[in-house]
């Protein structure tokens, strides 16, 4: 059917039109909040006081959301919302990386707030189409798609039974139906948010962002992947969100000073164009460049995160993904990224499920998807991963807890906790390809054993026990999750800042927040519980400011100036922290300097806990790690590295192995390296300023000027 | 037995051994790295040529990157 055929389907639901409004220094202070129970669509102002405390990005959905929702709202109550908002910084073109959106929501699987952050046009389009944020919902009767027309100033919310559900072709559709013309000059002014159908059946939905790659002539996708958005969004019966704008300008932020934006910016490509190919080589290689160095420094989960290295991961060594993504391209997904590591795979032949056959653009894999389809599940097959990060992507899921929550699977299998006749007659065995490819497509058609798994692990765990009786204490031991989310893909038992880097994240264990593995276990440069606290509390806060502007993490460290070396502190990249505080100065008129920059992130990390806090979540308990993450379990895992535990058990703990059976072995490493993590969050809590119950200190959220009444209305029940 | 010390590791030290052979030696493949060899930082340009002097102490810092 073709588009035109596809739109004589649609039902209007409703049409309004509204005041353009320009942006000023960043910002157009307004938010477009839409209702689809009774189809409402209105716009808020911001406050003075809402713009000061939560800046933009993940602070606006953090403060939207509190207001939207009460304590006991679940993750599919119509109140529920969705909030898309990308920050201050946000679409400028002059500096990389600033086209980011943030994504908030209750989580299908924490029930707690999932934040998730994401690249493609649409973050950039909002703004320049009048709004800081949009805030979803309601539930529709049936399928809808809300468009948002920045050149006409209307939002319309249509039904739309006919399109497909699936990204990678609804993104086409929906990109040529709303574009002026099938040219790509006007195609690229279109921006689509999608999800897919595994998202309508799991708990692990995402998001797909699309942007029109006018060098290839096809829609590209970036993900805002953690925590199950997708399926909320399904579940309100959302079919996409379409975003058109005039095009982009020079300055369509309308900032205070362009120039030292500018001064940055060139400043910033010079270091791509020079040092890159001989650092990270992102732009070739994306982050997949990881994947090798992982497995060198024994941090590649394989086999559920039982090892960190694998004799066959040289087939997912960087050097495969160099000549399997296209060269030479362009791959920022946002105007103006001289990253450009976006990278692609072009024509790639499908082997399974519903699109076999034919070829198509896979975005990606990425590191996290690399290791998370692959060495994770035991596979080592170039070919799979990328076919599994379609279909992942089509299907609207999110690699990274598809790949853990298989992992998890395919260990209880090869354990016998559960067997062929749970699943279906599938052989789950660690590296099973066809396995692998029939559960992801099971997951989107709703069926089979594709159904259970995508409860997650922690739905995993109690449908095991309660069905199979299956033994929940090496369950919950082997099971990577925490508060409910998958763990993203790096070993963290050698390191145990990043084990604290995993678990005690507001989210669930996303590597966004801080990761200290080099600097903690390579380098011991933070040996004490002091030190490693200092670092659990700057790198969290520091990097929540960029889910603030929306902009991308990625060009702060993925590529270090020269002289970054001879700097005090060059795990910080004090040049790149310098143009990040000039840049906010340039495009909002503010004058803050790096600490406060610093202080206005912990205003928003303190808040979003004093939010897990509020749904009865945030403490102490709710911050402990499954077992996996911080030693070996069992007794293969602890001989997989018996010298190495050993000489540990030696020089730490003062214990002599000798003698002893591994079962002891493991028990006494165990009850070290437990202790030890207590102690680090009663170090880490201190320094954050929080209660040894790991709540913020009302004293401390007044110096922060955080006290908002509905804020220490929470906290004063946990002082 | 003539050592070195690598980020608190003692390795063996061996007549000729350039700041390339120790990060060899400690499967160190990752590039984002400033190098001291008794507290001077070796450039990368002369990782390939800089001799270790035995009992040396070296220091690899890896920065972040990724995610
Ligand atoms: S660095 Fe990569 S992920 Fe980040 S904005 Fe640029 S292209 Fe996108």
């Amino acid at each position: 059917m073709g588009v035109s055929d596809l739109k004589s389907k649609h039902v209007p639901l409703k049409e309004m039109s509204y005041e353009p409004k320009e942006l000023f220094r960043g910002y157009t202070d307004r938010v477009l909040h839409i209702n689809l129970d009774n189809n409402s669509v209105n716009i808020k102002n911001v406050s003075p006081q809402m713009k000061e405390k939560f800046i933009g990005g993940k602070g606006y959905g953090l403060r939207l959301l509190w207001d939207a929702t009460k304590p006991e709202t679940k993750w599919n109550d119509n109140e529920n919302e969705i909030v898309i908002s990308p920050g201050p910084i946000c679409g400028i073109t002059q500096y990389a990386g600033a086209g980011k959106s943030l994504v908030v929501s209750i989580s299908p699987i924490t029930d707690i707030v999932i934040d998730s952050n994401v690249g493609g046009y649409f973050g950039p389009f909002l703004k320049f189409s009048g709004f800081d944020a949009l805030e979803l919902q309601g539930k529709a009767k049936n399928d809808v798609i809300i468009v948002i027309d920045g050149v006409k100033n209307t939002v319309t919310i249509e039904e739309a039974p006919a399109e497909e559900i699936d990204s990678h072709i609804l993104a086409e559709q929906l990109t040529e139906m709303y574009s002026d013309s099938p040219e790509p000059r006007d195609m690229k002014n279109i921006s689509v948010i999608s999800a897919g159908h595994a998202a309508d059946h799991t708990m692990i939905g995402m998001l797909n962002f699309s942007w029109y790659d006018i060098k290839r002539k096809k829609c590209r996708l970036k993900q805002a992947g953690r925590g199950g958005i997708g399926t909320v969004f399904r579940d309100k019966k959302i079919k996409a969100v379409v975003v058109k704008a005039a095009g982009v300008t020079q300055d369509p932020n309308h900032v205070a000073d362009m120039e030292p934006i500018r001064e940055r910016g060139a400043r910033f490509a010079r270091e791509m164009k020079e040092l890159d190919p001989h650092q990270c080589r992102m732009k070739q290689e994306g982050t997949a460049h990881l994947v090798n160095i992982m497995n060198d420094y024994n941090l590649l989960p394989t086999h559920n995160f039982k090892f960190g290295s694998h004799k066959d991961a040289d087939a997912l060594h960087s050097r495969v993904w160099n000549k399997k993504f296209t060269q030479g391209m362009n791959d920022g997904c946002w105007i103006g990224c001289t990253m450009n590591c976006a990278k692609a795979v072009d024509d790639f032949v499908l082997k399974s499920g519903p699109y076999k056959g034919q070829a198509v653009i896979v975005d990606g894999p990425e590191y996290e998807t690399a290791a998370g389809v692959g060495s994770n599940m035991g596979i080592f097959d170039a070919d799979t991963v990328i076919e599994l990060n379609f279909y992942c992507d089509t299907y609207g899921i999110d690699t990274i807890s598809f790949g853990t929550m298989t992992a998890f699977a395919m260990e209880c299998f090869e354990n016998g906790l559960i067997t062929k006749e749970h699943t279906g007659g599938m052989d789950l065995s660690f590296g099973n390809i066809e396995s692998a490819l029939e559960l992801i497509h099971q997951m989107a058609r709703g069926e089979g054993f594709g159904k259970i798994v995508g409860l997650g692990v922690r739905g995993m765990k109690k449908y095991f026990h309660e069905h199979f009786d299956a033994d929940m204490n090496f369950m919950n031991d082997i099971g990577m999750e925490n508060k409910g989310l998958e763990y993203s893909q790096y070993v963290s038992k050698e390191s145990l800042a990043q084990q604290g880097g995993y678990a005690m994240t507001n989210k669930g264990p996303q590597h966004d927040e801080a990761w200290l593995i080099f600097m903690d276990m390579v380098n011991n440069h933070i040996p004490t519980f002091e030190n490693k606290a200092e670092a659990l509390h700057y790198f969290p806060m520091f990097r929540t400011w960029f889910g603030l502007m929306g902009l991308c993490k990625l060009p702060w460290n993925d590529v270090e100036p020269e002289n970054n070396a001879e700097t005090d502190e060059p795990a910080k990249v004090p040049e790149h922290v310098d143009n990040y505080v000039t840049i906010y100065n340039a495009v909002t008129g503010s004058n803050i300097d790096k600490a406060e920059m610093i202080r206005q992130s912990e205003r928003v990390y303190n808040f979003q806990r004093t939010f897990n806090i509020r749904r009865g979540y945030g403490l102490r308990k709710h911050d402990a790690q499954p077992y996996r993450a911080a030693g070996p379990v069992t007794v293969e895992e602890y001989k997989s590295m018996e010298e190495f535990y050993d000489r540990k058990m030696k020089e730490d703990i003062g214990v002599d192995p000798a003698g002893k059976s591994v079962g002891e072995k493991i028990a006494i490493t165990r009850k070290y390296r437990e202790d030890r993590y207590e102690q680090l969050l009663d170090a880490v809590y201190l320094r954050r300023g929080w209660t040894s119950n790991g709540v913020p200190k009302i004293e401390h959220m007044k110096d922060l000027g955080m006290d908002l009444p509905e804020v220490i209305e929470v906290l004063s029940k946990h002082q | 037995m003539d050592t070195v010390t690598v980020n608190g590791n003692v390795i063996a030290w061996k007549e000729g051994m350039t700041v390339r052979n120790v990060l060899d030696e400690m499967k160190y493949s990752f590039r984002l790295l400033i190098i001291k060899v008794n507290g001077g930082i070796v450039k990368r340009e002369n990782w390939d040529d800089f001799s270790v002097p035995k009992n040396a102490d070296i220091k690899v810092i890896h920065l972040m990157s990724g995610g």
